[in-house]
């Protein structure tokens, strides 16, 4: 991927830290902070000027910096079965008080103890690997990373004051994700999942916190009805009632209208960075927009999110005229990613499209982000579109729809261990793909946090077939 | 007639309802499948049609369904679909799908392309309220009851009466509550009632006419309430779970001296624990009816931060006397995999032991399950 970061992207990685810092900013200074689910109506809560983080976006960063595994295994221990949804696990663990962190070196004043398997190749000047004295290429100390072990806050916060205390604290890792202070309250809005609602009710019960929930019924048809319209506008008025007696304030219209104005122009610049993947060839790598999807989800509502796409929309011209791109290849292919990326495992994911020319030039989270409404009934009516609470019709109408805009030549479908709403009806909507855009389809089996669900060889095996598939189809068509 | 020849006919309509699907349609009569939970069946016996519960099968494997579905979905889902494919349920003139839960939110769709495709039955899409209780969830309940109902009537031919659906809420409240009555009389009597035989007489429900059912039912509870006081010498247990049905697993039970007490089974006690009113607005007694459901792993607690339905569980077992609970973890369910640690929490804190037994449909060997419960049976006894 592109090693000059450019304006755009530099603003967008603030944003996110920002939304972050701000938080454990405003937990020390005993101000609420809460978690939110990322499909919740984040206006609300901007109207009361809370500070909100997001678990999904959390779990995402933590599987992604390689602790999903540990993370979800100590929510295994605590009895959440490992068929859950990795990113729930990571989440429950984490608000369980369990952390990743390095493990210490308690034999010196400071340091960790390097996990030897860690670190890159060592490389002479010719760029050949170093050989150790048995033969094996040896390890360069300063790639090698320290062994990752399971740290409970609550455990360290019952120390007495001291150097062991204050060791085990720096001990966490030290990523934004793994800095999230405990929630006072939590934000849910089932649109994504069900899963989210015991997610969330589980977050509630172990932290005893309140809840305010946001229930949006699945929807059969293409758009939702003015019955589900009417019972959620109605839990919105709810909502508002209860952040009122949680934050002993009245509820500030014009704020609230501030951040819908904000969280608009955030989805249009959004799914206007999303259409530049229309360009063939592509002015970014898709796989950016994972990236910046980071975002959408946690500062939809700040005016420096939707600056900050406006400022990725500069960068992105400039591509277009200057004819580059992010992507750090030839584009021959162009593909629709279905699903959820397997973030412990995104250079993996991304080797075998590289070794092969192909691009990611749509996801299904360009529409599934663009919250775009004038009212508060549209308002409803955009938050009852998440990719999981919509009919198969709507569903494939989204996907087809960005695929001809886009211009894909073939599909590559996640079938997601950790999302079962997601992943449910995948084999028909492939079927529907392939017979209404003439397109191939090929799936693999996957995870969005937890790696062990992950299987390299046959992910490559199906990017392989696909690959094939596309070539052959490009040839029918010269 | 003897006990023995009751359970052998409740047995009878249990293990083969595609026998009675069979003797319905050949009598003319019109049959609307059910998927779980909490679908309003009193609107289908109020449009006098039969409605048949499907909750999967313990008889089939994953074949056809393979076509619309990934591997980690629950089996009673998947076995649906199987019977919806393969030609078992084409009798069916209709099938209600709810969606409370991720796997049946994709399946309805699963379901509703398939049936389109194959041109067999219409389906017929449910989406309940997580906020069951407050004026705008039972408003929601309402309206989607009075979708459900309009399909109803499209394929019955007819409008629903309120007086058709208050006739049909007062045999449903009659059906639940024998069906209360026999879990309490099985509980007080596991001499007479085998868990085998429990399960058989829970399980015929779904199938048979609920006011033959019911009458049946009735008769039986009379017989199990003059029988004198149990001098039962195994353990009791609670179960808890979606289902267990399986003969054969649960003869293992009655071999190792393990009476069921009570239940907490979605299949079993989770779905007949509320009635509905029978006079006022019809359909909004079935909605106030879902609203009073409670304690159930696929509904929103408002009281999230309390641990109620670890507690109501805990409570269920000391109330029923039994000394343990049996949990039947069905593999992939979500909403009963999130709750399993505050359910431990509450026995715990309630000195109740617990195992907890991950079961599928298409399990057919059960020889690890049959040491975990004989050790469980040891335990207890001690």
């Amino acid at each position: 991927m592109a090693k000059e970061v450019s304006p755009g992207v530099l603003a967008l990685r603030k944003v996110v830290d920002d939304v972050y810092a701000d938080a454990r900013k405003a937990k020390a200074e005993g101000k609420l902070v809460g978690w939110s689910s990322s499909k919740f109506p984040c206006e609300l809560a901007e109207a009361f000027d809370l500070n909100v983080m997001y678990p999904e976006n959390q779990a995402a960063g933590i599987a992604a910096n390689r602790d999903g595994e540990i993370m979800c295994q100590a929510a295994e221990d605590l009895g959440f079965d490992n068929d859950i949804c990795g990113y729930a696990r990571i989440s429950l663990a984490y608000a369980a008080g369990k952390r990743a962190a390095r493990k210490i070196d308690w034999d010196k004043e400071d340091g960790y103890v390097i996990n030897p398997a860690t670190g890159k190749p060592l490389k002479d000047e010719n760029g050949n690997p170093v050989l150790d004295e048995n033969g094996k290429p040896k390890k360069d100390p300063k790639t090698q990373t320290p062994f990752i072990v399971l740290e409970d806050i609550h455990e360290i916060e019952a120390l007495p004051e001291g150097r062991e205390k204050e060791r085990r604290l720096e001990s966490i890792q030290p990523y934004r994700q793994m800095r999230m202070p405990q929630p006072d309250f939590v934000l849910c809005c089932n649109n994504i999942c069900n899963c989210m609602t015991k997610w969330y009710e589980n977050i509630a019960r172990m932290c005893n916190i309140p809840l305010i929930m946001i229930d949006v019924p699945y929807n059969n048809t293409m758009d939702p009805n003015p019955e589900n319209i009417k019972y959620i506008r109605a839990q919105f008025d709810n909502a508002i009632k209860q952040l009122e007696e949680l934050t002993g304030k009245k509820f500030d219209e014009k704020k609230f209208e501030h951040a819908c104005a904000q969280a608009n122009r955030t989805a249009s610049n959004w799914l206007k960075v999303c259409d530049y993947l229309q360009y063939k060839p592509a002015p970014m790598s898709g796989f950016d927009l994972f990236n910046h999807m980071a975002d959408v989800v946690t500062a939809r509502g700040k005016k420096e999110a939707a600056d900050a796409f406006e400022l990725l929309e500069q960068d992105l011209e400039k591509n277009i005229k200057e004819g580059t791109s992010t992507l750090p290849f030839p584009e021959q292919y162009r593909v629709m990613f279905e699903g959820i990326p397997c973030w412990p495992k995104l250079p993996n994911l991304f080797k075998p499209l590289k070794a092969n020319g192909v691009n990611v030039t749509a996801v299904v989270y360009a529409p599934a982000f663009g919250f775009v409404y004038n009212n508060m009934d549209e308002m409803v009516s955009a938050y009852c579109k998440a990719p999981n609470s919509v009919s198969i019709e709507k569903g494939v109408e989204w996907r087809e729809g960005i695929c001809r805009a886009n211009k894909v030549d073939g599909v590559l479908v996640h079938y997601n261990r950790s999302c079962k709403p997601w992943s449910g009806y995948m084999a028909e909507m492939q079927r529907r793909f392939t017979e209404d855009l003439g397109i191939p389809c090929a799936g693999f089996d996957g995870d969005q946090a937890d790696p062990r669900n992950f299987n390299e060889a046959q992910y490559e095996t199906r990017v392989q077939g696909l690959v094939e598939a596309m070539q052959i189809r490009k040839e029918n068509m010269e | 007639m003897s006990l023995e020849n009751t359970f052998k006919e409740f047995q009878a309509a249990a293990y083969n309802p595609k026998k009675l699907l069979d003797e319905y349609k050949a009598a003319g009569k019109k049959v609307i499948g059910v998927l779980p939970y909490y679908a309003p069946e009193e609107l289908v016996y109020a449009a006098g049609m039969v409605p048949m519960g499907i909750w999967g099968s313990n008889n089939k494997n994953i074949a056809l369904a393979k076509e619309y579905c990934a591997t980690f979905y629950c089996t009673i889902a998947q076995l649906a679909l199987e019977m919806l494919l393969d030609g078992t349920m084409d009798q069916l003139d209709g099938v209600i799908t709810p969606t409370i839960c991720d796997t049946l939110r994709p399946m309805s769709q699963n379901y509703r392309v398939a049936m389109a495709k194959l041109k067999k039955m219409p389906t017929i899409f449910l989406a309940h309220p997580q906020y069951r209780r407050p004026a705008f969830g039972l408003q929601f309940t309402v309206d989607q009851y009075t979708n459900v109902k309009k399909e109803l009537e499209a394929i019955c031919g007819h409008e629903i009466t309120d007086e058709d659906i208050r006739g049909a809420i007062k045999v449903y409240n009659k059906y639940r509550q024998a069906r209360r009555e026999f879990v309490k009389l099985a509980g007080e009597h596991p001499e007479a009632v085998s868990a085998v035989n429990r399960s058989a007489v829970l399980k015929a429900g779904y199938f048979m006419e609920k006011p033959e059912y019911t009458e049946k039912l009735e008769a039986l509870n009379k017989e199990l309430a003059a029988l004198p006081a149990s001098d039962w010498k195994g353990v009791k247990i609670v179960t808890s779970g979606i289902i267990c049905d399986n003969p054969v697993l649960l003869k293992i039970f009655d071999e190792n001296g393990i009476a069921i007490a009570t239940d907490d089974v979605a299949h079993e006690s989770r779905t007949i624990r509320v009635d509905a009113a029978e006079d006022g607005d019809p359909m909004m007694a079935l909605a106030k009816q879902f609203a009073d459901e409670d304690y159930d792993v696929l509904l929103y607690d408002e009281a999230s931060n309390q641990n109620r339905r670890g507690e109501f569980v805990a409570n269920l077992v000391k109330e029923s006397g039994a000394s343990g609970l049996v949990l039947f973890m069905q593999q992939f369910c979500d909403p009963e995999e999130m709750e399993y640690p505050y359910l431990k929490k509450a026995l715990d804190a309630a000195q109740i032991p617990h195992i907890k037994l991950g079961i599928d449909q298409q399990m057919r060997d059960f020889g690890q399950a049959a040491t975990a419960i004989q050790a469980f049976a040891d335990v207890l006894s001690v």
